[in-house]
């Protein structure tokens, strides 16, 4: 649940990067997600032959959150973000401001400041940000209805890199935790939720792998696997064994 | 007449309503959404909305992301 609206799914899955829209359109069915990220970009005027990516996505079961991607400002992330409510069916938006070209890491400081704006305007802000517990809580402050901490870097599959920090986002945040981006693979995706995430987005972790549909099904496991043994409560780690089989009646002794 | 459309320069040969510069690109205007001079142009006033000498368009869609 986000803003007051109820996802059947704690998957969230992007539109990007598939090797063809069907293939997109499978991978989605079989991811169980029923929200999909999309950016915002100019329409090429010179040919517009290009297919709709709409026309993929299955709209009725979908919900579609708009992304600022790209944007190095928190000026061009509040246009974009006006651009794709008024594109687009809702009012909410998935908030990157980018600091840095090689790690796309976000820029904190746009990225509080753009939230703070959009939040008045009305938008439910879902922003992209660092693993960064106090910059979360910075983003809470400013009215954002989710937190999306990376994992790792966008599209590098590096798995959850600071998984410490996840979990003390998790204590802190009053709202829902998403963790967005670095998934690699479906341990990943599990790792992330038995760290108490709410949710997981991801795009290239799918579109990238070699199946994407089948890479999807594994992700719906993972996250549905995850999540349930963060429910369940895991028995603490120690260094020595501890035996599974009664100490006594053993024969022989 | 000279505008910005999409960051290129577009020639027009006179003021045209937004509603008529999508149908001369051929585009669908339920599929769009529009920025003139900065500002967001809401779907209902594309017919009224002239655009003008010197003018900036942005016509954005959405494409595949993450």
């Amino acid at each position: 649940m986000i803003a007051g609206r109820t996802f059947h799914s704690r998957l969230i899955v992007g539109t990007g990067k598939y090797p063809s829209h069907a293939v997109m359109a499978q991978a989605h069915e079989a991811s169980g997600a029923d929200m999909v990220t999309v950016a915002v970009r100019r329409v090429n005027i010179s040919d517009r032959s290009k297919e709709s990516l709409l026309d993929y996505i299955d709209t009725e079961r979908m919900f579609i959150l708009p992304n600022t991607a790209g944007c190095y400002t928190a000026d061009d992330a509040i246009r974009t973000a006006r651009l794709g409510r008024e594109a687009g069916l809702s009012n909410w938006v998935k908030l990157e401001v980018i600091g840095d070209e090689r790690t796309l890491f976000p820029d904190n400081e746009a990225l509080i400041e753009a939230t703070r704006v959009l939040v008045k305007e009305g938008f439910v802000v879902l922003p992209y940000t660092n693993d960064d517990p106090v910059a979360c809580r910075k983003l809470e402050d400013a009215g954002a209805a989710a937190v999306m901490p990376l994992g790792a870097p966008i599209g590098s599959g590096l798995g959850i890199q600071n998984a410490n920090n996840i979990r003390i986002i998790r204590e802190f945040s009053r709202v829902p935790v998403i963790v967005d981006a670095g998934v690699g693979t479906a341990s990943d995706a599990a790792l992330a939720m038995e760290l108490g995430a709410d949710g997981v987005l991801m795009n290239t972790a799918i579109a990238g792998a070699e199946h994407p549909v089948v890479m999807a099904e594994a992700m719906r496991h993972a996250v549905l696997a995850g999540r349930l043994a963060w429910l369940a409560g895991r028995i603490p780690r120690r260094m020595y064994a501890t035996a599974s089989s009664p100490l006594q009646g053993v024969i022989g002794t | 007449m000279v505008i910005t459309l999409n960051g290129e320069r577009f020639e027009l040969d006179q003021p045209i309503s937004l509603a008529g510069l999508l149908a001369r690109l051929e585009i669908d205007p339920r599929r769009v959404a529009v920025e003139h001079n900065l500002a967001i142009v809401k779907r209902q006033t594309y017919p009224e909305v002239v655009i003008d000498e010197g003018d900036t368009v942005e016509i954005v869609n959405f494409v595949g992301g993450g």
